[in-house]
C-alpha cells in the first residue's frame, strides 16, 4: 500500500507509552486496552483502506464515565485521540495516529429510549444506522438518512460526518434529522447540545458539531428524529441515449414542482457493471439511466408518477418503466445499491470520489472528466445522486501496477478541483478526513482556514482531537500549492513558502 | 434594487476593530424588540441588498443580507417557489439577513424545518473585519465546519451576514385549514396522531378552544387527508396563519410579558398561570403571564426545554434561557474566535459575550 503523509505539529515531549497504558488500564479492564501489535491491526484503517497506520493503543470503553476519564488522561499527557465508530468512513477520518490512541465507541450499542409519540429515539453512538430503523419499524417509523453503508455504519459516525444517502433531496442530511447529542470535551466534560424541543438556547452548536469529523468532541449519545413511513413509494426507471439529456430531465422534474424521495443517475459503465452483477434488468445499451422514487400518500404518488412519466418522455427518454410491484421496485434499486461492489468486480481496485456541483454544470463537468480520464488512462464509472448534485465518480485502477494509485489520486484531486471551479464542493457526504485535506486548500482561502482553526481551538486548545484531519494547516496548503506550481496553479500566493 | 455595500460595511467593522468600539447591527429594525438591548453605534446593513442569483431548477437562491424579505418572497413566488420555513416579517422592512441571524421560522417549522435547515452557505464579515465564505450553493457540502448554520440564531454576534444561499422548495398546489373544537389534551393527541399517519400537515395551532390544522400538497393528498381529519374548513386559511405568524392575532395583543416556550411536543400543559397559544404540534407555546422568569425557567428546565422572553421584556429579566456553565464557556470561546474584541452586537444574547 502507498505511503501517506500528514502534518502533525511536533509534540512538546515524547509520549511515554508504558505510562499511558498503565493509566488507561486504571480506567478500563485490561482486555479493553489493546496495545500489542497484532491486536492493533484490525484498527489500522477505516473504509479508505489505501491509508493504513497503527495507533499506540486502542481503547474500548462501554461507559460514558470511562470516556471522560480517558480523555482527561489524554489531555493531561498530550496524547492525540482519534474516535472511531464502525470504521466505514471513506475519507480516512478514523485513520489512527502513530503517537495517539484510537477511541472505539463500538461498545456503545444500546438504544436507550424510543418515543413513538414525539417520534424521537435516544441511542448510543455505536448503534448502527439501520438498526435504528429496524427498532422503530414496529411503530411504522424510520430514520431517514440512509448512507450506503447503513448496515454497518454507526450513528455516532453519521453525526461526525453529517452523512447523507439517496434520500437527501427530500429528507435532508444527518443535521436535519437529529435533535440532541451528548459530547465529551477533551477536558472530559459532558455537554448536552440541542434539546428536547425543536430548538435550544444559544449558538447552533448542534450544526457545528455535525460533520466536524471528531475534531471538536467525542459523541456519546444521539437523539434522532424519526419519520412516519410513507404510505406508498413507487419508482420509475428511465433510459437515455445521452447523459446530458438525462441531466436535463432531472431539472425538468424539479421545475414541475416535484421533489422526488430519490433521484439517481448512472452512466453506461456503471449500468453495465451493475447489470452483470445483480441482473436488475437495466438497459445495457443506454448511455444513462435515471431512477426516480416518489413517496407519500397513495393518491399523491399515483398522480406524481403519471406526471414524472410524462416529463421523462418529453425529455427524450428512450424507455420509461414503472415498477409494477414492490418486488420490481426493489430490483430497480438493487442495481443502484450494488453499483460500488459491481464496479469492484470489473476492476482490481476503484477509488470513490464525492464532489458536489450545481446541477446545471453537469454537462461541462462530465465532458472535462471524460477528457481527464483519457489523459490519465484510467476509466471512470459515474454514479450520481442527481437530485442534489452529488457525484460519485469511481476511478478504476490496479494498485499492483506501479504508479497507478498515485495517478488515480492525482486524477481524483483534479475532479474535486473541477467541482470547486464550477461552484460546488470537494465533499458532499464522505467528509474531508485525510483524503481530501489538500483539496481543502482549493475550496477555502487562508482566512477561512484560519477561522476554522480558531473554532477548533475554542473546543480543543491543544489540538489533541483527530489532529491533522479535516482542516489543513496553512503550512500544508503552501506545500500543496508548491506541488502544483508546474501546472500553473498557485493557491495562497500570499503565504510564505517553506 | 440591488447594491453591493460590502466594502462600506467591512470598513466600518475594521474601524471599530481598530478603535475597539462597539457596533449594533441594524437591517430593517423589524425585530428590535427581540433580544437584550445593545448600547452601541449603529451599523446599517440594509443598503447591502439584492438577489445575486436565483436558479429555480437548482432550488437555490443567493441573496444579499439587506434584501427585503418581501422582495425575496415575491421573486420566489413568480417561479412558484417558497421559503419553506415561512419566516415572520413583523414589519414590511424585515430583511433576510435579520431573519437568518435570528433564525426565526413560522407555522411550517415543525413540518418543513427551521431557517437554519435551509441555509446552504454564507458570506460573512467577522469581528476582525475579515470577509469569509462558508458552505456554498449545493445541497450537500461537508467540507469544513458548518459555520454558515452557526450564524443562524447567533444574532450577529459572530459576524455580519453579507450574503446567504438558501434552499427553496416548490409552492404546494393546494392549502386548506380544518378546525376542531376540543380541549388541549385532545388537541395535543390529535396533532401527534395525524402527523404519524403521514398526513400532509404543514401547520397546527391551538388557541385555547379550537385546534387549527393546515394541510398542503397536491389536490388528491389534501382531499384524502381532509376526509380522515374531518372538522370544519375555514374560509380564511391564509389570513389566519398570517396572523399567527406575524403575531397580529388577538392573542398577541397584550402588555404582559410574552414568553416563547420551546419543549418536547408531548408535554401536557405546563402548570404556569397565564394564557397559552400552541403551535408546531405543541412543541412551541406562547405564554402571556405575570409569573416570574425563575418559575417559568424552572418548569422548562424540568422538561428539557427553554424559555425566551420574546416581547415586553423588563430590564432585570434575562431574555434568553441561561446556559449551563460548560456551554457558556464554549460560547465565550467561540465568540472570541470570531470577534475577539467583542465589537459585534455585544450582549444582545447574553451579558457575557
Amino acid at each position: 500500500m502507498t505511503a501517506f503523509y500528514y502534518y502533525l505539529p511536533p509534540m512538546t515531549s515524547p509520549i511515554d507509552k508504558s505510562q499511558l497504558i498503565s493509566r488507561l488500564e486504571n480506567i478500563l479492564p485490561s482486555a479493553s486496552v489493546l496495545h500489542q501489535k497484532e491486536d492493533l491491526h484490525p484498527y489500522e484503517c477505516d473504509g479508505l483502506s489505501a491509508y493504513r497506520n497503527l495507533p499506540l493503543a486502542v481503547v474500548l470503553p462501554n461507559e460514558i464515565e470511562q470516556v471522560q476519564a480517558i480523555l482527561k488522561v489524554c489531555n493531561e499527557l498530550d496524547v492525540p485521540v482519534v474516535a472511531r465508530g464502525a470504521g466505514t468512513g471513506l475519507s480516512g477520518g478514523a485513520l489512527p495516529l502513530s503517537d495517539g490512541i484510537l477511541l472505539s465507541l463500538a461498545k456503545f450499542k444500546e438504544i436507550i429510549d424510543i418515543d413513538p409519540v414525539q417520534r424521537v429515539a435516544r441511542v448510543q453512538p455505536g448503534v448502527r444506522n439501520l438498526a435504528i430503523s429496524e427498532a422503530v419499524a414496529r411503530y411504522d417509523l424510520y430514520y431517514a438518512p440512509d448512507p450506503s453503508s447503513q448496515i454497518a455504519c454507526t450513528i455516532g459516525g453519521n453525526v461526525a460526518e453529517n452523512s447523507g444517502g439517496v434520500h437527501c433531496l427530500k429528507y435532508g442530511l444527518t443535521i436535519h434529522n437529529i435533535q440532541q447529542i451528548k459530547i465529551i470535551t477533551i477536558e472530559g466534560e459532558l455537554l448536552t447540545i440541542g434539546g428536547s424541543g425543536l430548538d435550544s438556547p444559544g449558538y447552533d452548536l448542534l450544526a457545528l458539531m455535525t460533520g466536524s469529523e471528531g475534531m471538536l468532541g467525542v459523541i456519546v449519545e444521539v437523539t434522532v428524529k424519526l419519520l412516519p413511513k410513507p404510505e406508498s413509494a413507487q419508482v420509475i426507471l428511465a433510459a437515455f441515449d445521452d447523459l446530458i439529456k438525462a441531466g436535463k430531465a432531472v431539472g425538468d422534474i424539479i421545475s414541475a414542482g416535484i421533489i422526488p424521495a430519490g433521484l439517481e443517475m448512472m452512466d453506461k459503465l456503471a449500468i453495465q457493471a451493475a447489470e452483470d452483477f445483480v441482473h436488475a434488468g437495466y438497459p445495457t445499451d443506454a448511455a444513462a439511466i435515471l431512477l426516480c422514487e416518489l413517496d407519500g400518500s397513495q393518491a399523491e404518488v399515483a398522480e406524481n408518477i403519471k406526471r414524472v412519466q410524462h416529463i421523462l418522455q418529453e425529455s427524450g427518454a428512450t424507455e420509461v418503466r414503472i415498477a409494477q410491484d414492490e418486488a420490481e421496485r426493489e430490483t430497480f434499486w438493487k442495481g443502484r445499491k450494488a453499483a460500488f461492489p459491481a464496479v469492484g468486480r470489473i476492476s482490481p481496485d476503484y477509488y470513490c470520489m464525492d464532489g458536489t456541483i450545481p446541477r446545471k454544470h453537469l454537462p461541462q463537468v462530465l465532458q472535462t472528466m471524460a477528457k481527464l480520464s483519457a489523459e490519465y488512462e484510467l476509466p471512470v464509472a459515474n454514479v450520481f445522486h442527481a437530485g442534489d448534485g452529488n457525484l460519485h465518480p469511481l476511478i478504476l485502477y490496479d494498485a499492483n501496477k506501479p504508479g497507478e494509485l498515485e495517478r488515480t489520486e492525482e486524477f481524483g484531486g483534479k475532479i474535486l478541483e473541477l467541482c470547486v471551479e464550477v461552484g460546488g464542493s470537494i465533499t458532499g457526504e464522505h467528509g474531508v478526513g485525510l483524503e481530501k485535506i489538500n483539496q481543502m486548500c482549493v475550496q477555502f482561502g487562508a482566512l477561512e482556514l484560519t477561522q476554522f482553526h480558531a473554532i477548533k481551538k475554542a473546543f480543543d486548545e491543544k489540538g489533541l482531537l483527530n489532529p491533522g484531519k479535516a482542516v489543513p494547516t496553512l503550512h500544508r496548503c503552501a506545500e500543496f500549492g508548491a506541488m502544483h506550481v508546474h501546472h500553473g496553479k498557485l493557491p495562497h500566493p500570499e503565504l510564505e513558502r517553506f | 434594487m440591488s447594491k453591493d455595500n460590502s466594502q462600506e460595511i467591512q470598513t466600518q467593522i475594521l474601524d471599530a476593530y481598530k478603535n475597539k468600539s462597539t457596533l449594533k447591527i441594524c437591517g430593517g429594525n423589524s425585530k428590535q424588540f427581540y433580544g437584550r438591548k445593545v448600547d452601541a453605534s449603529s451599523l446599517d446593513v440594509s443598503e447591502h441588498k439584492g438577489i445575486i442569483s436565483y436558479e429555480p431548477t437548482e432550488l437555490v437562491v443567493t441573496v444579499r443580507g439587506g434584501t427585503l424579505l418581501s422582495e425575496l418572497e415575491k421573486t420566489l413566488d413568480e417561479s412558484n417557489q417558497i421559503l419553506p420555513f415561512e419566516p415572520p416579517h413583523f414589519t414590511d422592512q424585515a430583511t433576510i439577513g435579520g431573519t437568518i441571524a435570528c433564525n426565526l421560522s413560522g407555522p411550517a417549522r415543525a413540518y418543513s424545518g427551521a431557517a437554519r435547515d435551509f441555509v446552504l452557505g454564507s458570506r460573512i464579515i467577522n469581528g476582525k473585519a475579515e470577509d469569509l465564505k462558508f458552505g456554498g450553493q449545493v445541497m450537500k457540502n461537508v467540507a469544513g465546519y458548518d459555520a454558515s448554520r452557526l450564524m443562524c440564531g447567533a444574532m450577529g454576534t459572530l459576524g455580519v451576514i453579507l450574503d446567504v444561499s438558501l434552499k427553496v422548495l416548490p409552492k404546494p398546489e393546494t392549502e386548506i385549514t380544518l378546525t376542531h373544537q376540543c380541549d388541549i389534551n385532545l388537541a395535543i393527541y390529535n396533532m401527534h396522531q395525524w402527523v404519524k399517519q403521514s398526513l400532509p400537515v404543514t401547520a397546527s395551532c391551538y388557541d385555547g378552544s379550537q385546534l387549527f390544522i393546515r394541510l398542503s400538497g397536491n389536490d388528491s393528498s389534501v382531499n384524502s387527508a381532509r376526509k380522515i381529519i374531518g372538522g370544519e374548513v375555514i374560509e380564511t386559511s391564509p389570513l389566519f396563519w398570517q396572523q399567527i405568524k406575524e403575531q397580529t392575532h388577538n392573542f398577541f395583543n397584550t402588555d404582559k410579558a410574552l414568553w416563547r416556550l420551546s419543549l418536547s411536543s408531548n408535554n401536557l400543559p405546563l402548570d404556569i398561570p397565564g394564557d397559552t397559544l400552541y403551535e408546531w404540534g405543541a412543541a412551541l407555546r406562547w405564554l402571556k403571564t405575570d409569573s416570574s422568569s425563575a418559575e417559568i425557567r424552572e418548569k422548562l428546565d424540568a422538561v428539557g426545554g427553554h424559555a425566551v422572553l420574546f416581547r415586553n421584556s423588563t430590564l432585570d429579566t434575562p431574555v434568553f434561557h441561561p446556559l449551563s456553565s460548560g456551554l457558556l464557556n464554549i460560547h465565550k470561546k467561540l465568540k472570541n474566535a470570531f470577534d475577539p474584541e467583542n465589537i459585534l452586537n455585544p450582549g444582545v444574547m447574553y451579558k457575557d459575550f
